[in-house]
């Protein structure tokens, strides 16, 4: 570790952490406006619908209503994925769950605005309703959607490489294993909320609590019909996100063309019950895995198929979907690989992406499963694991360019400071140690629409008075992304985080980003940042060094100084070299640019997994159970995070920590589930939806593992998602060491645990959890040679069908054609 | 039963005097007749926690309070808590231990453990647990808000003790950045 760094890698303040406490940082909701008019959906109540008529004459006869809009304004669809445009701002012909909003109303009050939403009479010709994986698989008709791979599976996958038989043929032992995992949603404190502001031009300006300004941009403009320029989105920090926030929403488009009928601003803020019904969270995912081992642990095949839950619309699915296939080979060296995912349709509020998007569900088995095998194996399930971990610097079967690998050092950190070789297996009954690794990607290394721009963009504006304003399309969810942008910067022009404005989110003043999603922010902007700022160094030091005749390569930023290394004194200030450069240069601005490197990858759904830098993490966990009662409490856990650099070791000690608090919340308590037969949410409130409170909170010793990684700023790799994956897989294998009994279910609750100790007891399989998987027929597998076998990344025949993806983005998407 | 009723009190060491719809909850009349955000809300029905105030130095939810309730009583927000310029023990801790993340929560946080280090000095970690209990935060995990919280008390117990973080390693010739920066508050893009 270099120690001539003066910023990286030092416990600074955030630099928005003095607002956040005072109550000054301005969220949505907290935006006022003159004039301001407050909008109110109204939602469908049944879960699958047509939409026979809407009359709306008693909602406009209401005093104090400016506007109603319903699906007629609105024939453009939009949907986060070029693949899946399949939502309506308002919907037209038919809703798809609970929730489908059907129209809005635009009044000077709240009150007024849910009176009158209250007052449209909509007639609806109800549908039977499609609400599990089973029954979609089942139940062709009716269709949700008019497209999809097969009557209601939206997507059906199938990609093979090398050749799992032979794979399994090799193996001295296979196993197979079931598991359900449970949908759960984001539950950020904050509510959705968008306002948007018309300008006299004609013009519209959209404030939300958006992670994703850039892609709420395209689809806003799409849906409304106006160009780019005239639409503009400003993020404001978002009061949490984890995902929930990502895609464009109904109430996004539904304001802005609101404000442009009524010439007012029109704010909405969802409630509670919305954000429950919004969703775009974790799927629920029904999974299978078949893993041949040599008798030292080694996989030599491994195949694996989930079914996901995907609820009514598309969102973020397809790639979902690709996800629950992509990682498990990343950790641990997998010889061959066959995947098969399908994605159904349901009748129930969309999924997407939630932390971790797509990997914590099969993250989950697979780790259960490896818990299991090297019991069968009679191995210590950290020992079997550390004989087998993938090499830095490799390719794994399906592809995936790794680079930095900490995840050695996780598992023995982690080994040693629980005391696992003492206690793990000798603890009494009731108390029990588990063990998970796992690792995350650091930015998706594909865009979500095809194209061959930047991912992220940086622009610097060195002012005179020696303040630099470093403006970034990055959106604040409280990771701290505005923090990471100033470090980045100050340490390179040797000046002060807080010398540095940063202005982010704004899509008519910010070059662009595509988002804080996949764990991208760190490593993509950082990178755009250094690029700028390396850029802004070199004007500077050309500037002064012909200024002060000393060569610039001996010339030195620090302390907010330019001065001569071999002689400190000799210098200017920061401002006056500044000044010394416009002088030199005219007016001061540089930018900086990230596009992460090529993928290997070149299969058909090979967008999906490829990344600039994989992070890793391993977790012991400690439980108690209550053979009495199937009470599952977490008093201690051990998590250890290769983060490649952290820039700042306590922001990412926060996102760790963070991390292992929303997976105990999944696999101890939280569920999304939803009436039989109705789709109604069961428990769409904060009190009745269980996550942990101060009371739940464990003993979390975090150990951060500096593996830095060539494509990271100062090596960073990711630290906001990956902590998550271990957590819900070591909490499961612990409860099997406490107890001997297997749940094989997230969420694991008092019944499950009480049902598999009954089980045990009558002498059957101590097990809860799935013990079949739908049969479906899945399309010929995308063949992909392994690189062992001389691939070169590329499906050797018969690929089902070409990608549509990027003639349509470019078809539709008019950003993509300047 | 007028539709409104002129109320008269104190919040944050100011009169106020606002006449407000005797349906209108506490926090409405904060946020919307006062303007000040800095309180939040989550679900409006007292299940979260992101809505205390504290009437009389004892937090409540704002959310489940109407505002006509609330005749004479002295309230204090998020934007009381800072005296004379100087920002609360509690302010400063949480700014540099990291315990506010997206922030969204913070204000309800600082609010309950200002009345409970106002009643109780030397609460246990299982007290803070349970004293901020009613309120959730899904970012920080909850640890790095208790370690905020005892690091106050003992900036409390210990008086003219140091600077909200500690310094930053410094090279030679190259002042360290301050971690604690004047004029620092409007950080936020928007």
């Amino acid at each position: 570790m270099s120690d001539d760094l003066r910023v990286i890698g030092k416990p600074l303040l955030k630099v928005d952490a003095r607002a956040k406490v005072i109550g000054a940082t301005r969220f949505a909701d907290d935006l006022a406006f003159p004039r301001m008019a407050f909008a109110r959906l109204l939602r469908s109540p049944h879960a699958h619908a047509l939409v026979k008529s809407i009359d709306v004459s008693k909602a406009l006869a209401l005093e104090g209503v400016y506007a109603v809009v319903t699906g007629e304004e609105f024939p453009v669809p939009f949907g986060i994925l070029p693949v899946s445009e399949d939502e309506h701002a308002l919907c037209r012909d038919k809703v798809r769950f609970v929730g489908d909003p059907v129209a809005a109303v635009a009044a000077r009050d709240e009150w007024i605005a849910e009176e009158a939403a209250n007052a449209i009479a909509v007639t609806y010709e109800p549908l039977p309703s499609i609400l599990s994986i089973e029954q979609a698989v089942a139940k062709p008709e009716p269709r949700i959607h008019d497209y999809a791979d097969e009557g209601n599976l939206h997507r059906k996958l199938s990609m093979e490489f090398g050749d799992v038989e032979r794979g399994f043929a090799e193996a001295d032992h296979v196993r197979e294993d079931f598991f359900f995992y449970e949908g759960n949603t984001h539950l950020p404190m904050e509510q959705h909320c968008a306002v948007a502001v018309p300008d006299p031009d004609g013009k519209v300006a959209i404030y939300s609590s958006t992670q994703t300004p850039h892609y709420l941009h395209k689809a806003a403009a799409k849906v409304l019909g106006m160009p780019p320029s005239h639409v503009r989105v400003i993020a404001t920090p978002n009061g949490g996100g984890f995902g929930g926030k990502s895609d464009p929403f109904n109430h996004e488009i539904v304001v802005a063309k609101l404000a442009l009928l009524t010439g007012r601003p029109v704010k909405i803020t969802l409630n509670r019950e919305e954000v429950f019904y919004c969703h775009r969270g974790r799927h629920p995912v029904l999974m299978w895995v078949r893993t041949g081992v040599k008798k030292d642990g080694a996989i030599t095949g491994m195949h694996f198929r989930s079914f996901l839950d995907g609820g009514a619309y598309g969102s973020y699915g397809v790639a979902s979907t690709y996800y629950t296939g992509a990682l498990q080979t990343v950790t641990y060296k997998v010889k061959n690989y066959r995947f098969e995912g399908v994605r159904a349709f349901t009748n129930k509020p969309p999924c997407g992406p939630k932390r971790g998007h797509g990997t914590p569900q099969p993250r989950t088995l697979l780790e259960v499963h490896l818990d299991k095998l090297a019991e069968e194996l009679a191995l210590d399930p950290i020992d079997m694991r550390l004989a087998h971990l993938v090499e830095p610097n490799s390719v794994t079967a399906n592809y995936l360019s790794v680079g930095s690998i900490g995840l050695r050092q996780c598992i023995e950190r982690v080994r040693d400071e629980s005391g696992w070789r003492e206690r793990f297996r000798k603890l009494p009954r009731g108390r029990g140690l588990g063990f998970a690794a796992s690792s995350y990607l650091s930015g998706a290394g594909l865009p979500i629409y095809w194209n061959s721009m930047p991912h992220s963009g940086v622009q610097l504006k060195l002012d005179r008075g020696g303040g630099v304003t470093c403006f970034c399309g990055s959106t604040e969810i409280g990771q701290g992304s505005d923090s990471v942008l100033a470090y980045v910067v100050a340490e390179v022009l040797g000046i002060d985080p807080f010398d540095i404005r940063v202005v982010t989110a704004d899509t008519d003043l910010t070059p662009v980003d595509l988002g804080s999603y996949s764990s991208r922010v760190t490593l993509m902007t950082g990178n755009a940042a250094l690029q700028a700022a390396g850029r802004a160094r070199e004007l500077l030091v050309e500037a002064v060094g012909a200024k002060l005749g000393v060569p610039k390569g001996r010339l030195g930023l620090a302390g907010r100084r330019v001065f001569d290394t071999e002689k400190p004194e000799v210098g200017l200030s920061f401002a006056e070299a500044v000044q010394c450069a416009e002088s030199k240069f005219g007016t001061l601005g540089t930018v900086g640019s990230y596009t992460p490197p090529p993928s290997k990858a070149k299969y058909r759904g090979g967008g999906v997994g490829p990344s600039p830098a994989y992070s890793y993490s391993a977790m012991v966990a400690e439980v108690e159970c209550d053979p009495e009662t199937g009470w599952v409490t977490v008093p201690r856990i051990w998590i250890a995070h290769d983060c490649g650099r952290a820039l700042n070791p306590l922001l990412v000690i926060g996102q760790v920590e963070g991390s292992v608090y929303m997976g105990l919340g999944e696999v101890l308590m939280e569920a999304q589930v939803f009436r039989n037969n109705l789709g109604v949410h069961r428990q769409p409130s904060l009190l009745e939806y269980k996550s942990p409170t101060t009371l739940e909170t464990p003993d979390i010793k975090t150990y951060l593992i500096e593996d830095p990684d060539p494509n990271g700023p100062y090596g960073a790799k990711e630290a906001g998602q990956g902590p998550l994956l271990p957590v819900m897989p070591a909490v499961l294998n612990a409860v099997y060491d406490a107890l001997g009994v297997r749940v094989d279910e997230v969420p694991l609750n008092p019944q499950r645990v009480l049902e598999a100790l009954r089980r045990k007891a009558d002498g059957k399989p101590g097990r809860v959890g799935p013990t079949a998987i739908p049969r479906v027929v899945y399309p010929d597998p995308i063949r992909v040679p392994t690189p062992w076998e001389g691939g070169d990344g590329r499906a050797v025949a018969g690929e089902p069908r070409k990608s549509q993806i990027p003639s349509q983005a470019r078809a539709r998407n008019p950003i993509t054609k300047g | 039963m007028p539709d409104k009723l002129l109320m008269r009190f104190r919040v944050n060491g100011e009169p106020q005097e606002v006449a407000v719809r005797v349906e209108k909850t506490l926090l409405e009349v904060l946020r919307e007749d006062l303007g000040l955000t800095g309180t939040k809300h989550g679900c409006e029905l007292g299940e979260c926690g992101m809505c205390a105030v504290a009437i009389g130095g004892r937090p409540i939810l704002s959310c489940l309070a109407l505002a006509v309730e609330c005749q004479d009583q002295e309230i204090t927000t998020v934007e009381g808590l800072a005296k004379d310029g100087r920002l609360d023990p509690l302010q400063e801790t949480f700014a540099a231990l990291g315990a506010a993340q997206c922030g969204y929560c913070t204000p309800a946080f600082l609010v309950t453990a200002r009345a409970l280090l106002d009643r109780d000095p030397h609460p246990s970690r299982k007290t803070i647990a349970k004293a901020l209990s009613g309120a959730l935060c899904r970012c920080t995990g909850y640890l790095k808000i208790f370690e905020a919280v005892e690091e106050a008390m003992l900036k409390a117990t210990a008086p003219g003790a140091a600077h909200a973080s500690p310094p930053p390693a410094s090279t030679p010739g190259a002042p360290a950045p301050s971690t604690a920066p004047s004029p620092a508050p409007g950080g936020s893009p928007a």
